[in-house]
């Protein structure tokens, strides 16, 4: 096809054409470039910049900010609460999030439309909003700790929020939408009917589970825990809110140095640490597809 | 080892419905708690009044705060339709080199993550005193937008079968005509589809937004986030059912119109 139309391209038709072609990129590509591909350089060239208050200085290339970061206890212990609070919230949402999605994805209930919208609806509220139903239902007079004061069942106030027990519950349901998303995306090659011949064939459920549906969902398992995982990582209004300023991870250091301590060149490099992190996850999640298909 | 089918169904079930309540279980609580009028956060609530959203109504933050969310989302939406279908019209009508670059750029924004970005964004319109202002936000919003646009609308443009419109060329129809009368009619629902996902996405997103907007620009989630970072009274929830309630009404209009899966 193209091979065809090669030729046709050096005439003067193709040449108008051409022209309307450049017309119809030009003004997305102008809009892409300005706010996606500039800020991840200006990103990238302001890490090794030399840090001044709320601006950037000239010409200069430095390290600083990558050896403040390389160097400093803190961050390699902000580091190590991120990945933890991703794994939790990662293992945590697939778990929750799979029974939904194996639901949706064989009921025939005629419900079906209005289930799948309630299950993803929650993703078009504001984050914000949903980190504060967690502050009502978790807070020191919130749904949880009242019940359970009325019914007598602890004595003082269980401590829910303002710790990273509060940000981790708060990030597995906000998730969730994503991971029951990916999953039914993924879920395609589910066939009721190969189920039913097994079944026919004597497999009782639990093997039919275990030799049928679970290889053939993990390719859609494996995708909803990355993308949970990448978006635990990345998240700093949930930690922030849930945690109350006592709960320390990559993205709320990173908004910290950004708009209060305003060392932009140490946000811009904890920014690309936390890139780098990302793009080596999907690269490992690639691998393990590959993997999963052969 | 033949196990009770009906007791399998009904556990199962009684699973699903719980998994369910635990995911609405923050937008349930926000319902019941918008109706109570205390100062300060508590369950359940004392009395039933609509007290809490009369405050809202009666807050001038929150109130201008909720136009400059509207009028920047409904700029954002128009925006990124238009480049959207401009860019779709060259990826699916056309046969050039770099379009797999073109591609990669237009999904690469699906690949990074928000908070990365939005340092990015900062830094780049911060030299050009952005910050704070209109087309500041609107310029982040679009970044993450477009990709969606140019989805949906693709998504449609591939769908039109493009005879009708040879046969409206073959007729003396000029490309103009066909492009207003046959293809942009027939491309609609990706239109709207995309136009209404870059709007919520717009007035829902606060990750970037506070990165960008403090004062001037401020969007509803960014005031509901410096108002949360304070207090946590009834107000908030109040306001959170109102913006639920958005939400839900552009969700129905989606499904209504394409059905939710395909949009999204």
């Amino acid at each position: 096809m193209s091979a065809a139309a090669l030729p046709a391209a050096e005439t003067s038709p193709a040449n108008a054409s051409r022209g309307i072609l450049l017309m119809l990129l030009l003004p997305g590509l102008i809009a892409l470039v300005i706010t996606f591909l500039l800020p991840l350089i200006w990103l990238l060239r302001a890490s090794f910049a030399s840090s001044t208050m709320g601006a950037l200085s000239g010409g200069d290339w430095t390290v600083q900010s990558y050896s403040t970061v390389l160097f400093d206890p803190f961050y390699w212990r902000v580091a190590w609460n991120t990945l933890v609070l991703g794994f939790n919230v990662a293992i945590f949402a697939v778990i929750l999030s799979y029974p939904i999605a194996l639901f949706l994805a064989r009921t025939e209930s005629r419900f079906r439309g209005v289930l799948t919208a309630l299950a993803v609806a929650p993703l078009l509220t504001s984050s914000v909003v949903r980190t504060y139903g967690w502050m009502v239902i978790l807070g020191d007079r919130g749904v949880i700790n009242s019940t359970l004061q009325s019914l007598s069942l602890t004595g003082g106030v269980i401590r829910l929020t303002n710790n990273s027990l509060g940000a981790t519950v708060a990030l597995i349901e906000i998730l969730m939408p994503y991971a029951i998303l990916a999953m039914l995306s993924g879920f395609g090659r589910l066939n009721t009917q190969l189920e039913e011949a097994a079944a026919m064939l004597g497999a009782n459920r639990l093997r039919v589970f275990t030799r049928i549906i679970l290889p053939l969902s993990a390719p859609g398992v494996l995708t909803a825990a990355l993308l949970v995982f990448v978006l635990a990582i990345s998240s700093f209004v949930t930690p922030r809110l849930m945690g109350g300023g006592r709960v320390f991870v990559l993205g709320t250091e990173v908004f910290n140095e950004a708009t209060v301590t305003l060392n932009w060149p140490l946000a811009a490099a904890l920014s690309v640490m936390l890139l780098i992190l990302f793009s080596s996850i999907i690269l490992l999640y690639q691998r393990a597809l590959r993997a999963l298909e052969t | 080892m033949q196990s009770n089918p009906l007791l399998g169904r009904f556990a199962w079930n009684t699973l699903i419905a719980l998994l369910y309540l635990f995911l609405l279980a923050p937008i349930i609580v926000v319902f019941i708690i918008s109706f109570d009028t205390r100062q300060y956060l508590a369950f359940p609530p004392e009395s039933f009044s609509f007290g809490s959203y009369v405050k809202v109504f009666q807050n001038v933050k929150f109130i201008s705060a909720f136009w400059r969310s509207l009028i920047i989302g409904a700029i954002v939406g128009l925006v990124a339709v238009s480049a959207g279908m401009l860019l779709s019209l060259s990826l699916v009508r056309h046969h050039f080199r770099g379009k797999a670059a073109v591609n990669f750029l237009i999904l690469a924004p699906f690949l990074v993550p928000h908070i990365v970005l939005a340092v990015g964004i900062m830094l780049v319109i911060a030299p050009l005193g952005l910050l704070d202002s209109y087309p500041g936000i609107v310029l982040a919003h679009l970044g993450i937008t477009i990709p969606y646009t140019v989805r949906t609308i693709t998504m449609s443009l591939m769908a039109v079968d493009t005879r009708i419109e040879e046969a409206a060329l073959v007729h003396g129809a000029s490309p103009r005509m066909v492009f207003w009368r046959i293809t942009l009619p027939l491309v609609r629902p990706g239109l709207i589809a995309g136009g209404v996902i870059a709007f919520l996405i717009s007035f829902d997103e606060a990750t970037i937004s506070l990165f960008i907007v403090s004062v001037k620009a401020s969007t509803l989630p960014t005031e509901i986030y410096h108002y949360l970072e304070y207090s946590t009274d009834p107000q908030i929830a109040a306001l959170s059912v109102v913006l639920i309630l958005i939400s839900v009404g552009v969700v129905m209009v989606v499904e209504k119109l394409i059905g939710l899966r395909k949009a999204l």
